[in-house]
């Protein structure tokens, strides 16, 4: 499949925090209100587009077997939170656009992924693709599709995840917002705070969120993608190998820095930095950078390194 | 005055929900045609012995209810849903109905909060009970007729270290001890997880063929048997001593701190495991074992 005559139409992506205080207590924190005002522009924007599809990853969805793409058609629960569950329950009620969870699922099989689909009545959606979801697509106007990701997935398999989303949309002939639901630094204060003192957990994690802010409002996502390893290193508690989600949305919406970006909101979400941002692709050009890590086009699995030079 | 009360029994309770799947109970809704015997006929062994001990409440702590702000207490008599795994969701969606001893559950959170613990009791009553705890507790106790304890798993491995998760795990087993003996009750404590914990990311068509299945590597092998051979030695300080190291080199799901907590709450037994079976689950290294103070009940199993 050549990639140059088969463009996927992606509108725009969003990158936003999994954290529910903007949906369930958008009062208790100035900041928390205008996470929550930003999602609402968002929510706009949506209506104002004409995309067929919410296509979502979510940090807060691990998986362990491949990577797993909700396709139960119209899954309703009420969720609560692991931590946060004291500031109330989360009810959904989502339309999933199951030919496109199917057709994503073998896009990445295709590339060498192993996936599957999942359907199952009461599936424990996370808490980061609710909150998502309920204050960007209220109604349930568009449907959706939600991706995990997998644990022990690091760049390679990352970015052909993200390929396989473009294969999938480009066959499919559907216009789709692409949302990335992350923190960018993801250190939480580990005491019970009053919502009313919540700030950036320090001055470091603060400092790395503004300049990974500057490169999302220049629209340099692909700059970003190749900073992965060093945003993981610098503010991303180690709870998985990797900071992964701007190797997906970069991968999945194009690997360049031709983006009009635009921070809507940064604010902190219980110590962790929490941002909306919209992506949208655009003619012109910025950066100049080229980086080592090569780009890959399939997954080849496990190099098998430990097995190597053994006796 | 009321009796003291005290720990009957620990119990190494690994919850890959395909060993629930594989026993095919009414509560679940996947069907299986087997699988992971090793493990199965073993965690029955450790159940029939808990029918023949007098004993309260199970008390469990879980690697899957993920808590970043502290150490969280279900806080409510009762809780009935679907538990679906999120990771395996295939092989487990299961109905529970079962009842918390809110009472030994709030006694247990001030035991912690007087010693410096950050705690939250968790009274939402939509909140699914994870899969961890109900796995544990439904092959430990199939009639689920005793009323249990969740306890949260404060994710100070990651946060800060497997050092800082030992030292603090240590610190909640202390507390959860004085609270039980406080109390009055005869408790068992659950230690929910797996030893070597790294999976193989592909699932065979058949979950339960038995001829797909081994431990990830060899090196993940060699550390767990040897946890194996010194549980045996009765040398329960120096596993924890080493926690730290074997959890960072098998990935093991000790990260989440139950182990240690439960071997502090016991006061690191000196005397012989009881070893019920060892096999792996996806690749990961699971070990069903029980710690039994009383001199006289202890068996040697295995
Ligand atoms: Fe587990």
């Amino acid at each position: 499949m050549t990639e140059e005559n088969n463009e996927p139409e992606i509108l725009f992506g969003i990158y936003c925090p999994p954290h529910p205080h903007p949906l369930l207590c958008p009062e208790a924190n100035e900041g928390y209100g205008k996470l929550r005002s930003a999602y609402e522009e968002c929510r706009k924007r949506i209506e104002e587009s004409e995309a067929d599809l919410i296509l979502i990853y979510s940090t807060t969805w691990p998986s362990i077997v491949g990577h797993q793409i909700q396709a139960l058609e119209n899954p309703v629960w009420t969720h609560v939170d692991d931590d946060f569950h004291y500031l109330g329950s989360m009810p959904y009620d989502f339309k999933i656009d199951v030919d496109f969870a199917n057709g994503y699922a073998q896009a990445a099989e295709k590339r060498g992924l192993h996936s599957r689909t999942v359907a199952y009545e009461g599936f424990p959606i996370d808490t980061g693709s609710v909150v998502a979801l309920q204050l960007l697509n209220p109604d349930n106007r568009i449907p959706a599709c939600i991706v995990s990701s997998n644990m022990y997935a690091n760049r390679a398999e990352t970015i052909v995840l993200g390929k396989a989303a473009r294969d999938a949309l480009a066959e499919q002939g559907k216009k789709a917002i692409v949302v990335v639901v992350a923190s960018l630094s993801n250190r939480m204060f580990t005491e019970h705070i009053d919502e009313v003192d919540d700030r950036i957990h320090s001055q470091k994690d603060d400092d790395w969120n503004q300049k990974i802010l500057e490169f999302f409002g220049a629209g340099r996502l692909e700059d970003l993608s190749q900073l992965s390893r060093d945003i993981h290193g610098q503010i991303r508690v180690n709870k998985v190998v990797a900071y992964k989600p701007a190797w997906w949305m970069a991968a999945t919406m194009g690997q360049h820095n031709n983006y009009t970006g635009e921070v809507l909101a940064y604010e902190a979400l219980h110590g962790s930095g929490g941002a909306v941002i919209t992506l949208t692709p655009t003619d012109g050009s910025f950066g100049d950078k080229e980086f080592d890590e090569d780009d890959v086009e399939f997954y080849h699995g496990d190099r098998n390194v430990l097995d190597k030079g053994m006796l | 005055m009321m009796t003291k009360g005290e720990i009957v029994l620990g119990c190494l309770a690994p919850h890959p929900p395909h060993l629930v799947y594989a026993d095919n109970p009414p509560q679940n809704e996947a069907y299986s045609e087997g699988g992971w015997e090793t493990l199965r006929w073993g965690y029955a062994r450790l159940a029939r012995k808990l029918k023949t001990i007098d004993y309260d409440v199970l008390v469990v702590f879980t690697p899957h209810w993920q808590t970043y702000i502290g150490t969280h207490f279900l806080g409510l008599p009762n809780f009935k849903s679907k538990s679906v795994d999120p990771i395996f969701p295939n092989l487990f969606r299961f109905n529970y109905d079962l009842n918390v001893d809110v009472e030994l559950a709030e006694k247990m959170r001030e035991a912690a909060d007087e010693a410096g613990i950050i705690t939250k009791m968790m009274t939402n009553p939509d909140f699914r009970v994870d899969y961890g705890t109900i796995v544990s507790c439904h092959l430990l106790n199939p009639d689920w007729d005793k009323p249990i304890v969740t306890i949260s798993s404060n994710r100070n491995t990651h946060y800060y270290s497997a050092e800082v998760m030992n030292e603090q795990a240590a610190a909640l087993g202390r507390a959860c001890q004085k609270a039980i003996e406080k109390s009055g009750k005869r408790v068992v404590l659950v230690s929910s997880h797996s030893l070597s914990h790294r999976h193989f990311t592909t699932e065979a068509p058949l979950p339960e063929d038995m001829s797909r299945e081994h431990i990830y590597n060899h090196s993940n092998y060699v550390w767990d048997l040897k946890l194996v051979q010194m549980m045996r030695d009765g040398k329960m300080k120096e596993v924890i001593d080493i926690m730290p190291e074997f959890t960072e080199q098998t990935i093991a799901e000790t990260d989440a701190g139950a182990f240690t907590w439960m071997m502090s709450a016991l006061g690191y037994p000196d005397y012989p495991a009881e070893i019920y079976g060892y096999q792996s689950v996806i690749g990961t290294g699971n070990l069903v074992a029980s710690w039994d103070p009383n001199d006289e009940t202890r068996e040697y199993v295995l």
